[in-house]
């Protein structure tokens, strides 16, 4: 059995907005364990990004208001840590990496300093002594010419490259959990996977858990072991990468599937869009919030929020479709295997 | 959740979606650029107390001068010197006494209507003459800022538009004109116009159109790859079409904006003009002169200078933090 | 580097060439020219003058002529102050205007940049309307105005510190204020967008990730790219700089090149006017000159010449 390392209990953010509180994350809970990939997925605007950085306490203080929840890092609350004690916690123990690698570097300061602000900070180190680790970060991450490129700009770097200084900047202390928010959106399709089998074969080195925040499936098929789909601020189900990807219970998580392409599908198979657009998060109303955009929607989902009901012991699901007076609903064809093909034209 | 189960009875669990069209509601809330503008607009109070400052001293501007019975250049040697004197505001200063605490009415034995604002040293009344200064100042910015504007439109409209070589040329141009300093051209032009309400809205002009023609460039050059024109292009749209169906739309807001701001400093150089004695010449009024007679004479007589100095500061205080609540307005993205 | 820096020389010798003719010929058309007057001039004086300036040549010649000895830095002779040179006026007067121009500008800077960081830092709070609030102020009341309330106040009534005219140090510090307060108002309205926006940055996240702490998060990625810009508004700063010390050397009686400069407008002492409309050109332009090269240096993503490569 594996141990618990983070673990996000019912959290609630809002940021305050000139049009009223809007309620970002609503109810979250989910737990990381030691060395494993745990994925976020769902539409931008889903709060899935909120999380990480909450987790972090990087989100601006005066508007956010975090009023219900914790987040327990080995048996300690993070929210009640003063701000000293989360700089301690932040870049050595959890370490973040940023979605867009062209923004994420300070465009003014030198690629090695800014990797060894990190190191000089966490470690009683000298700064030679940094340097020198410094350097072998930047050749772990796979930058040639390392020593020589630690005198270069940001703009000297392609976005692939920035990436993986900003990889190396998170691993300055061998941190346990590395939040990744959306690492790879940014890049090019072919860096993207380079940058995905970087991040997988640090964790076999080091060991990190790792939180990865996206939107793309394929990435989740590519590094997570479990899986948890976020809506409008909730996560509506989690399980296994087979169970979400198999045996989904979710309609959202159904539509999700089916706007996916996959590899071996026929071209000619029109991937099904999800009707409508997310919901605008400070205008929600009771009901759930995937109901106005949902195939299977009853008259319950409009006015009442579904229990999470558990599949199994790793798979749970928020959805009245799982009430036994809910009429029964045929999941439709996802996988790519066995489509009808004498639909297509 | 505070639902109570017991509510959710077995027919609640019957298919029906969200009606026709709702969906789209919630998800789209309907929208209106202008509107969006209007209401951020009054939401800035800043902004709110700006405007209405400028249409009162605007009302005042027009109306003031015909509110006594007094003519701007009307001269009555006799009433030289006046302090302020109105009936009901003596706690504010104006009660008739000079710098030696005597009312100069009584000693004077002047019964005629009072001067609100005092008179100058030839007996002008000073209330005309600061409203009807403001008219001037008001007039002289305001026509020198749609000048720029026209001329900063057509220029930079044309040189973005037709880009290549005309762009090129036409850039080089204000290249050169941005390195000479305009305070020192305008200057110049005067001293050879002729001091006048025309020689100093043009030499303002001469060099104040480039900045908004370098606005409205920036603004096309960025709208021009954008798809609604490419695909207005597409469906065959003259030149001309595209550019003020189009084009000239979306640039509105920042040359909005830089005229808010080109006001204010064309009431600056009319001041600054006239204050170097470069500006009108007596018996025509505006607020620089008005403060330039005001500042010789401040020691003795400081309400010469404080009229026409609270007039002025209120303006140009009003246009920039009108101009500066209009640019949040009409870009949220830059609000700070 | 050095093409771009020939390259700026040479749009700075064009555009100054330019200033020269425009400034030459509008001479040209005021009511007479700045080397013929009998009344003040000897015989033996436009002699030598008809003789170094060419005047009886025809206007080509005399432009060129001009031209040349410009080229030589001479401005020419005043015909207001007889005899004298305006290169030996520019000379005489522009040590007080530097002193009070150069106050203004440290003043400036400083109280600019205290209140723009404390404004973005302290972002939608009272310290932050309080600094806007000051600033607005700042930028819209006339320096003149500001300058004649100071002198009336602090001078007159209340006698703080000398009122006008020019005899010791003291002397020089109302008008140093007076010049600084539009630097304030605009530095500390850049700083403090330029700060919001540094702010908003990623790569202020990123370092905050890192641990470091907040202090070291403004100091070392904050303020660093907040100020960078700042140099921009050195060249505009320079013209308001100028603008302010005409009418605020002449309220306090400094003997300076704005003064000068006013008076000679109020004698119609043309040559004179052009002398220092040419040098406050000139100032100008390598103020410009100044601020493309030192943004060049301090910001590594501009590859002078190449523009920016990447704008963040």
């Amino acid at each position: 059995m594996t141990d618990t390392i983070l673990s996000v209990e019912n959290l609630d953010v809002s940021f305050q907005s000139y049009n009223g509180l809007i309620k970002a994350v609503r109810g979250v809970t989910f737990d990381l364990k030691k060395g494993e990939t745990l994925a976020i997925v769902g539409e931008s605007g889903s709060g899935k990004s909120v999380t990480a950085k909450s987790i972090m306490q990087l989100l601006p203080k005066k508007t956010t208001v975090i009023n219900n929840g914790s987040i327990v890092y080995e048996g300690n609350d993070l929210l009640t840590y003063s701000k000293k004690e989360m700089e301690k916690i932040r870049g050595s123990e959890i370490s973040m990496v940023f979605q867009d690698p062209m923004t994420s570097l300070n465009p003014t300061m030198k690629i090695g300093k800014q990797v060894m602000e990190g190191i000089l900070k966490h470690k009683k180190i000298s700064k030679k002594e940094a340097f020198v680790r410094a350097k072998e970060l930047l050749e772990l991450v796979g930058i040639p010419n390392a020593e020589e490129r630690m005198k270069s700009y940001p703009h000297e770097f392609s976005g692939g490259m920035r990436q993986r200084v900003i990889i190396a900047m998170a691993l300055a202390s061998d941190p346990s959990v590395l939040i990744a928010d959306e690492p790879t959106t940014a890049l090019d399709v072919t860096i993207q996977a380079q940058i995905l089998d970087l991040m997988k074969n640090i964790q076999k080195k080091t060991g990190t858990s790792i939180l990865i925040i996206t939107h793309d499936l394929g990435v989740v098929v590519n590094m997570a072991k479990r899986v948890a789909v976020m809506y409008a601020g909730q996560i509506v189900e989690t399980g296994t990468l087979e169970e979400i990807f198999y045996d989904s219970k979710h309609p959202y998580t159904w539509g999700l599937m089916q706007s996916m392409p996959k590899l071996h599908q026929d071209r000619s198979v029109p991937l099904i869009p999800i009707a409508g657009s997310p919901p605008d998060v400070s205008k929600l109303h009771d009901g759930c919030p995937f109901a106005a955009r949902c195939p299977y929607v009853m008259k319950v989902c409009h006015n009442h929020m579904p229990d999470q009901s558990t599949i199994s012991g790793t798979h749970s699901v928020s959805c009245w479709l799982q009430d036994e007076r809910a009429p029964h609903v045929e999941k439709p064809e996802l996988g790519g295997n066995n489509v009808d093909k004498s639909k297509t034209s | 959740m505070s639902d109570n189960r017991q509510e959710i009875t077995d027919d609640l669990f019957v298919h029906e979606p969200l009606e026709e069209g709702k969906a789209e509601e919630i998800a789209n809330p309907p929208s209106n650029f202008w509107k969006e503008a209007t209401v951020r607009l009054l939401k800035n109070k800043g902004a709110v107390i700006g405007l209405i400052t400028i249409i009162v001293i605007s009302i005042l501007a027009i109306f003031g001068p015909l509110m006594n019975e007094y003519d701007y250049r009307e001269q009555d040697l006799l009433r030289s010197n006046l302090p302020p004197l109105a009936a009901g505001l003596e706690w504010l200063g104006l009660d008739g006494t000079n710098s030696h605490h005597t009312n100069v009415y009584e000693e004077r034995s002047i019964t005629n209507a009072p001067a609100w604002f005092g008179t100058d040293e030839f007996g002008r009344d000073l209330w005309t003459r600061v409203w009807k200064g403001t008219q001037i100042s008001l007039f002289i910015a305001l026509t020198a800022a749609f000048l720029d504007l026209m001329i900063g439109v057509i220029y930079g409209g044309i040189s973005a538009y037709y880009g290549g070589k005309v762009d090129d040329f036409m850039q080089r141009i204000v290249e050169v004109l941005v390195g000479i300093p305009n305070l020192i051209l305008i200057i110049l032009f005067i001293l050879i116009l002729e001091p006048g309400i025309t020689s100093i809205i043009l030499a303002m002009v001469i060099t104040g159109w480039v900045n908004m023609s370098r606005i409205v460039r920036g603004q096309i050059l960025q709208l021009k790859g954008q798809e609604f024109v490419l695909a207005s292009r597409a469906l065959g749209a003259s030149h001309n079409q595209l550019m003020w169906k189009h084009l000239i739309p979306n640039v509105m807001g920042p040359i909005i904006v830089t005229l808010m701001f080109t006001i204010p400093t064309a009431i600056f150089f009319e001041a600054f003009l006239s204050f170097i004695g470069l500006g009108l010449q007596p018996p025509l009024a505006s607020l620089g002169t008005l403060i330039e007679n005001g500042y010789q004479e401040m020691r003795y007589f400081s309400y010469k200078l404080i009229f026409p100095a609270i007039i002025i500061s209120a303006i140009m205080i009003s246009f920039n933090v009108l101009g500066d609540g209009l640019r949040d307005a009409l870009d949220p993205k830059m609000r700070k | 580097m050095l093409k771009f820096i020939l390259q700026r020389l040479g749009y700075m010798a064009i555009t100054l060439l330019i200033i020269i003719t425009i400034t030459f010929f509008l001479m040209q058309l005021l009511p007479g020219t700045p080397f013929s007057n009998p009344e003040k001039l000897s015989d033996r004086q436009i002699e030598i003058m008809n003789e170094k300036y060419g005047l009886d040549k025809p206007l080509a010649i005399q432009y060129f002529t001009y031209l040349g000895n410009l080229l030589q830095g001479d401005l020419g002779i005043s015909f207001q102050s007889q005899g004298r040179t305006v290169n030996a006026m520019i000379a005489e007067r522009i040590g007080p205007s530097a002193l009070i121009g150069g106050q203004g500008v440290v003043i400036g800077l400083v109280l600019g940049l205290i209140l723009g960081i404390i404004s973005a830092l302290k972002h939608n709070t009272i310290f932050d309307y309080g600094s806007v609030f000051v600033a607005v102020l700042g930028m819209s009341i006339p320096s003149f105005v500001f300058a004649a309330l100071m002198q009336y106040f602090i001078g007159v009534k209340w006698g703080l510190l000398p009122a006008a005219l020019w005899k010791d140090y003291s002397y020089s510090i109302m008008p140093s204020l007076a010049l600084s307060v539009l630097v304030t108002a605009t530095v500390a309205r850049f700083i403090r967008s330029e700060m919001l926006e540094v702010l908003g940055q990623d790569y202020v996240n990123t370092a905050r990730a890192k641990g470091i702490k907040e202090f070291s998060v403004i100091i070392r990625h904050v303020l660093r790219n907040a100020l960078i810009p700042v140099v921009t508004v050195l060249g505009p700063l320079a013209v308001s700089i100028m603008t302010g010390t005409l009418v605020i050397e002449k309220i306090f009686a400094v003997p300076g090149l704005g003064e000068q400069f006013t008076l000679s407008i109020l004698v119609n002492d043309y040559s004179v006017i052009m002398g220092i409309t040419l040098f406050y050109s000139a100032l100008f332009i390598f103020v410009i000159f100044l601020v493309d090269i030192l943004y060049g240096i301090l910001d590594p993503r501009i590859s002078i010449g190449g523009g920016k490569k990447d704008v963040r």
